[in-house]
């Protein structure tokens, strides 16, 4: 990968012409759809089945968060962010603690990490639930999203127990941790590993040598590496293109450095190597959990940070491997107690760049596959 | 006045269809029979279909309205009436009005040949068949004249994806048909029917379903005929028509309420319709199971009390059920309707014990259980498979089943052949 990665060889201006002098037919694809996965509007530009381009319109859930940032504190900010990528908001937690540390030259202690990389890892599991849940029933199989979502209550309960919420959690808090674990969450965490590893298995019998399946999935939304690169897109879409990037990895963020994974990588870029990465991960998510909860060190939860936080005027930019990508916050300071600038780069709103990309040529079936395995959250696309 | 009950009267002795017998007070009954159990049978599926759908995915279905939501298809059917009959402002008003009870028209009209049993069909026609396959495939042209009218796109994708199915699918499907009836020419006489009921006595005749004949060309033939059935009537896997996820509601996406549920009734009927087709053609009709094996006088006075027996189990459920219901008074006149329910079950089964009840019934109730088996085949595809996509869809209509249709076609005429002039001159 070290060619220049430039958008050039890329035509995104123009969508291709219909057949002979076809008419097109122009589809607008939401906002209200059923497998647009919220306020997402397409524009497709089709010849009969076939896609010839397709404009994304976004922007239906915008509540600015971004400015809402340069308003609050801190500490009050922290809520805000768990609101981007509702499927994964422990992650966005994680990310934005991690920065605000960063930015206050501030370590959480060592308990307080582990608990962190547990609690994201098993985020990770329950997005990467709901995206298998809701990609398959996009491609028509319905029963898959029922055993997901099963699944998935087993992790909500954890949080649940550990926090008092379950979807917009605000688990962390900037400097580690507010709340010690309850009595038997390293229990129940081993209970819920054990009661998942033969469940991934379970979600591939049903679909990972489905014909109906493979035939649906493979050859479908290719996008090469190098492509990826170009465009930004990161994640389980990048590493199912080939590409080994991982930033737990490759720039070791909270202390996943300790821990022992792999990271695993699809060769073809199209949705079914997509598919494998994620179940993939999944067990690796597993792994991580295993091993973080195993060794889970006795300590205090929270590093001395200041009641009133007033970073020292400089700019920082972190960034995490969130379920759907690289989430990254750039955070300027001032010296005062609220945020210069707050700027997300979400994973969303950058893969989503690829969806004209991956669509052309193919049928309009293929999109809806694509958006699903794009594996997008709009509240994150729109901020 | 007794010239009347005369005529009524004389169709009692006769061992025809009433159509057939030229009676047409009878026909009139059995159509109204039909037409009845038809209904019937359209509310017990939907019913049938969300629940056991929803036991495939680990949850419970209707069970608010009524016990274990027995009235939800009512309350749906209440719904579906009340609420307004919306015409979109940019539509054709008569095609889109018409469309809908053409698609009923041709869902409904079919059933006047289905044979339930050797005299229990409306009439018998010595195409019948043909009329079937026929009068079910003008149901296209109704989805077509319901995505053009709606003036919108996504009808119209749908109803286009539709039709060309429908008809890609309708080749294999008459192939198949073909190499069944084929099968009817082996007697005597070497003559075929096309006829329902003349199909089932062949099977009947020749002690052999045909799904079993020249095994394993039957089989493959039935096979066909099963997967093209599916796509015939737009169900999963083959529902692209109104594949949600893409289409929204594909050709019906614009309709509402009555005309909406007149869709729904047409699918669920045209559902009913082919498998009794296959039923007919390769599961030997209203035939009890096992006639070669477990024959003689005692075994079918045994196979007899099936349809009782049946109904007294779906009986005693339904008072399983009721001891589980909970004890809280707020479930009370739930429990009480369960309880009702299957009394009333329990009584069908009764009835259907007494001997003289017992003998006529039965062909009816096996005609039934073997559709029913279909009906269950088609909730099931439904929870487990993932949608095929237009072209894999096509490929498999044009390139595996076709040619499949043709050579089994070949190959059953051969075997045919042989049998008759070389191993039985």
């Amino acid at each position: 990968m070290n060619e220049p990665n430039t958008l050039s060889h890329l035509d995104l201006e123009t969508h291709e012409k219909p057949f002979l002098d076809a008419n097109e037919l122009v589809l607008n694809m939401g906002p209200q759809h059923p497998a647009t996965h919220g306020v997402l509007r397409v524009i497709l530009h089709l010849d009969g089945e076939k896609v010839l381009g397709l404009e994304c319109v976004i922007g239906y859930l915008h509540r600015g968060v971004e400015k809402i940032g340069e308003h609050r504190t801190y500490t009050m900010f922290n809520p805000y962010v768990d609101r981007m990528d509702y499927v994964a908001a422990v992650s966005n937690g994680l990310g934005y603690c991690e920065t605000v540390e960063k930015l206050l030259n501030v370590e959480p202690p060592a308990r307080a990490q582990h608990v962190r990389v547990i609690l994201t890892e098993l985020n990770r599991i329950a997005s990467h639930q709901l995206w298998l849940g809701t990609h398959a029933l996009d491609i028509g199989a319905i029963t898959p999203l029922f055993y997901t979502f099963r699944d998935r209550e087993e992790i909500l309960k954890i949080y649940e127990k550990y926090c008092g919420a379950r979807l917009t959690t605000h688990a962390f808090r900037i400097g580690g941790l507010q709340y010690e674990t309850y009595a038997g969450f390293e229990k129940e965490v081993k209970n819920f590993l054990d009661f998942f590893r033969p469940k991934i298995d379970e979600y591939e019998e049903l679909l990972t040598t489905n014909r109906i399946w493979v035939e649906r999935t493979k050859k479908v939304g290719v996008i090469s590496g190098k492509d990826c690169i170009a465009l930004g897109v990161t994640g389980p879409v990048l590493r199912a293109s080939g590409v080994k990037w991982d930033l737990r990895k490759a720039q070791p963020y909270a202390n996943y450095k300790n821990f022992d994974f792999e990271i695993p990588t699809g060769q073809n870029g199209d949705t079914y190597d997509r598919y494998l990465v994620r179940m993939a991960e999944m067990r690796q998510s597993v792994r991580i959990i295993q091993q973080a909860v195993d060794g889970l060190p006795e300590g205090p939860i929270i590093a001395k940070v200041p009641k009133v936080m007033k970073p020292a005027v400089g700019e920082v930019y972190h960034s995490i491997e969130a379920p759907k990508g690289e989430l990254g916050y750039f955070i300027v300071s001032d010296g005062s107690t609220q945020p210069y600038r707050v700027r997300v780069r979400p994973p969303s709103f950058v893969n989503l760049q690829a969806l004209d990309l991956m669509c052309r040529g193919q049928l309009v079936a293929d999109v809806i596959a694509v958006i699903g395995t794009l594996d997008i959250v709009l509240g994150e696309v729109d901020r | 006045m007794g010239q009347i009950i005369q005529y009524v009267k004389s169709y009692l002795t006769s061992d025809q269809t009433p159509g057939a017998a030229g009676n047409m007070f009878w026909v009139l009954v059995y159509i109204l029979l039909v037409f009845a159990g038809l209904s019937v049978a359209v509310i017990a599926m939907n019913w049938l279909e969300r629940k056991i759908l929803a036991h495939m995915q680990v949850r419970l279905g209707p069970m608010r309205v009524g016990p274990h939501g027995l009235l939800q298809p009512i309350a749906d059917a209440i719904k579906l009436l009340l609420k307004e009959d919306i015409l979109p402002a940019e539509a054709d008003g008569l095609i889109f009005w018409t469309a809908p009870f053409l698609v009923v028209l041709a869902a409904f009209t079919v059933f006047v040949v289905v044979p339930f049993g050797p005299t229990h069909a409306i009439t018998d026609m010595n195409i019948g068949i043909l009329f079937m396959l026929g009068v079910s495939s003008l149901s296209v042209l109704g989805i077509v004249m319901a995505g053009w009218a709606s003036n919108s796109h996504y009808p119209l994708i749908g109803a286009l994806r539709s039709s060309a199915q429908m008809v890609s699918y309708e080749v294999a499907m008459g192939l198949a048909v073909v190499s069944a009836i084929l099968m009817t020419s082996l007697n005597a006489e070497g003559t075929g029917t096309l006829s329902m009921i003349g199909i089932v006595q062949a099977q009947q005749v020749q002690h052999e379903w045909f799904i079993f004949k020249f095994f394993p060309l039957g089989l493959v033939a039935f096979f066909i005929f099963a997967v093209a059935m599916v796509a015939e009537t737009n169900r999963a896997p083959f529902d692209l028509a109104e594949a949600e996820s893409e289409l929204t509601a594909g050709f019906h996406t614009e309709y509402s309420g009555f005309r909406w549920s007149l869709f729904f009734l047409a699918e669920y009927s045209a559902m009913i319709a082919v498998s009794s087709i296959a039923v007919t053609l390769w599961l030997g009709g209203w035939l009890r199971p096992f006639p070669n094996v477990l024959s003689g006088a005692t075994w079918d006075e045994i196979f007899s009390f099936f349809p009782g027996a049946s109904f007294l189990f779906l009986a005693a459920m339904c008072f399983y059920n009721t001891a589980r219901m909970p004890k809280h008074p707020l479930f009370r006149i739930q429990t009480i309707g369960l309880a009702a329910f299957g009394a009333v079950l329990g009584l069908i089964g009764l009835v259907l014990f007494i001997p003289g009840v017992r003998v006529r019934i039965q062909d009816i109730f096996w005609f039934s259980a073997k559709v029913a088996g279909f009906m269950y085949l088609y909730i099931w595809y439904r929870g487990t498979f993932p949608r095929y996509r237009f072209d894999q869809l096509m490929r498999m209509g044009w390139k595996v089943l076709l040619p499949l249709g043709l050579g089994v076609l070949i190959l059953t005429a051969s075997v045919a052949l042989l049998q008759q002039k070389i191993w039985r001159p």
